[in-house]
């Protein structure tokens, strides 16, 4: 008669690597038919160390303590207003841009850890799979029930998923995973969960949940704090993915560098967003994005590096090109002068951060930035708030418009370009290029916003309606600068200031 | 190989040929050291458009806002047509001089340093 309860061991090997069974009818090769096409190696997945080390029965129990806590303070946030607790309404904007750009890419990671789990014949790296996938889906859930107390305040979070889908800005994270989902299961685990969870989730989490701290925010803190074990896991993964593939052979070790060097150079740019968010969008600042590159990447990075160099692996290619001192500065300038069509408020720095910013580039901000805000001040003071009036040059690979500058030149923007099969096709920097040469098939077929706009697929004609009817943008409320905005009037009212 | 798939000889469908912009053609431009302005402009033009058009119509949509804009001399200003110094003819088509379907052009103004002299 079997035991009742079986210990932890016993139930892990029946829960996990037990799941598996020998293919009696159907070749293996058939069953799993996305493991050999990329080119990587595996002569035993028995090697491969479950990373999670938890049952499924555990998961959903602790899963569910999480939750329960989580929706307390939920609930306590909204029967206290605590909207009205926020430093300022220039801050909420950081949440907009978070629920657009980031939550759809916890749904993204779901389907493709679902999709990729599916595809190894290792059972052990399923279940794993299985288990993120689930763990991000429950991500999402969270953010949006987070986020959706602000909706009842604040605009431009109505139609979030449907903006993530066809507005122009955000083209820049939904490419970035479509990438990763529409490549073979090795190179999406490189790129998710080794490139983005271990190596780069630091840089968008930590400022996230800092900031939001520091702004009085407790609804993102908390999904914050609920998501970090989880979190945790995810880069065990990471790590355990990237040590097998090297350890089962000596020709993955080429294919998995050239992923490292695509992921972390398609994340440093991704990120940017980030950076701006920190240097501009923060009422009360956590630190720079340089700063904080340097604490999460750099050092964090560093070592990481010198610990993969035993396997053959070195620092991604393109990390002298990351522009840290730059790239927050032109990001924000980008969407100041595109405010118009943008489902969020811009503003011109008020003159103390433009000292906190002065100190934190001390090399730069004055020289190089300083000005172009002098300029918009004295436009506005005109009453000629500027907009730019034609629509931007892209990227064809991270599809960000075409606004970063030279490495050596800070006052010249970079361009690069490459002719495949008779056409043209412009980037943004040599990674972004490289990218391309790799793979032109894969990246001929970008969605590039402002060319699906002067194709006609975005309905039209002018500007304006793109922006109402196919983006679904409120205007004069979700749009345009936040002097002035529907939301800082009724800041102004709730808060008793004329 | 031009992309790593499941398929054998996958091949992308190219969704910015010419073909799908209803007679247009794209051609960027770009003012060099003039950071106002964030990156190049894209625009869609019938081929036909002359370089005049461009510069005295269609350019000024994009770049009038910029406070040197009425103070560029076109006699001096220098191009440059997909990285290549580039003399443009004022009164032939564009599709006639070799700008072609998502050309740059960039411009020079050398005396010109931008707001506050900071290239902006
Ligand atoms: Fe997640
Ligand atoms: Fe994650
Ligand atoms: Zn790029």
């Amino acid at each position: 008669m079997a035991a009742n309860k079986l210990n932890l061991k016993d139930k892990y090997r029946l829960l996990t690597r037990d799941l598996d069974w020998e293919f009696s009818y159907q070749e293996r090769k058939k069953a799993f038919p996305f493991e050999e096409f990329e080119g990587i190696k595996i002569t035993d997945w028995s090697k491969w160390e479950d990373p999670f080390r938890l049952t499924m029965d555990a998961y959903w129990k602790y899963q569910a303590e999480k939750e329960k806590k989580l929706y307390a303070i939920f609930d306590a946030f909204a029967q206290n207003n605590s909207q009205l607790n926020v430093t300022d309404p220039r801050y909420i904007n950081a949440i907009k841009l978070f629920l657009t750009a980031v939550s759809p890419l916890e749904y993204q990671a779901f389907q493709g850890f679902a999709h990729t789990g599916r595809q190894f014949g290792g059972v052990g790296a399923r279940v794993a799979c299985q288990m993120q996938s689930i763990d991000e889906l429950r991500h999402v859930q969270t953010q949006i029930h987070a986020m959706s107390h602000y909706n009842k305040f604040f605009d431009g979070f109505q139609d979030w998923s449907h903006m993530h889908d066809r507005v122009w800005y955000l083209s820049v994270p939904k490419s970035f995973f479509d990438d990763a989902r529409s490549a073979g299961p090795f190179e999406y685990l490189v790129a998710i969960s080794f490139s983005f969870e271990y190596v780069l989730t630091n840089l968008l989490f930590v400022p996230f949940m800092s900031g939001a701290a520091y702004n009085g925010d407790m609804a993102t803190v908390t999904f914050g704090f609920s998501a970090q074990s989880d979190e945790a896991r995810h880069m065990t993964l990471g790590l355990e993915v990237i040590k097998f593939l090297l350890e089962q052979h000596e020709d993955n070790v080429p294919l998995v560098q050239k992923w490292i060097d695509k992921w972390f150079w398609r994340g440093a740019q991704l990120l940017s967003i980030v950076g701006m968010m920190m240097d501009y969008m923060l009422p009360n600042k956590v630190m720079s994005w340089k700063e904080a590159w340097g604490v999460y990447f750099e050092e964090a990075g560093g070592a990481l590096f010198k610990d993969l160099a035993r396997y053959g692996i070195r620092m991604p290619k393109y990390v002298e090109q990351v522009q840290t001192e730059h790239m927050s500065h032109q990001l924000w300038w980008t969407m100041y002068t595109h405010g118009h069509a943008t489902g969020f408020h811009t503003w011109i720095p008020t003159d103390e951060e433009m000292d906190w910013l002065s100190e934190k580039y001390p090399e730069t901000f004055d020289k190089y930035y300083r000005p172009r805000w002098e300029l918009a001040k004295q436009m506005e003071a005109e009453g000629n708030r500027f907009y730019t009036k034609a629509l931007p040059q892209l990227c064809t690979t991270c599809q960000i418009p075409m606004l970063f500058t030279e490495v050596d030149d800070p006052t010249q923007l970079s361009f690069r370009d490459t002719v495949y099969h008779g056409e043209r096709y412009h980037f943004c920097s040599d990674g972004c290029r490289d990218i391309f040469h790799e793979e032109p098939e894969k990246y001929v077929q970008s969605w590039l916003p402002v060319h699906q706009i002067f194709q006609g697929n975005c309905g039209g004609p002018g500007v304006e309606q793109v922006l109402s009817e196919y983006y679904g943008m409120n205007l004069g409320a979700d749009n345009l600068d936040i002097k002035g905005s529907p939301d800082e009037q009724r800041w102004n009212r709730w808060k008793g200031v004329a | 190989m031009p992309v790593r798939a499941i398929t054998p000889d996958y091949v992308g469908e190219v969704k910015d040929l010419q073909a799908n912009f209803h007679g247009n053609q794209l051609v960027y431009v770009g003012w060099d050291h003039h950071l106002m302005f964030c990156a190049a402009f894209a625009f869609p033009l019938p081929p036909t458009t002359t370089f005049r058009q461009l510069r005295d119509e269609v350019m000024v949509e994009g770049f009038s806002a910029h406070p040197e804009w009425k103070e560029i001399d076109w006699d001096s200003t220098q191009w440059l047509l997909n990285g290549e110094p580039f003399i443009p003819q004022l009164d032939v088509a564009l599709i006639d001089q070799g700008i072609d379907h998502k050309s740059l052009l960039r411009f020079q103004t050398p005396e010109l340093k931008g707001f506050m002299g900071a290239a902006v």
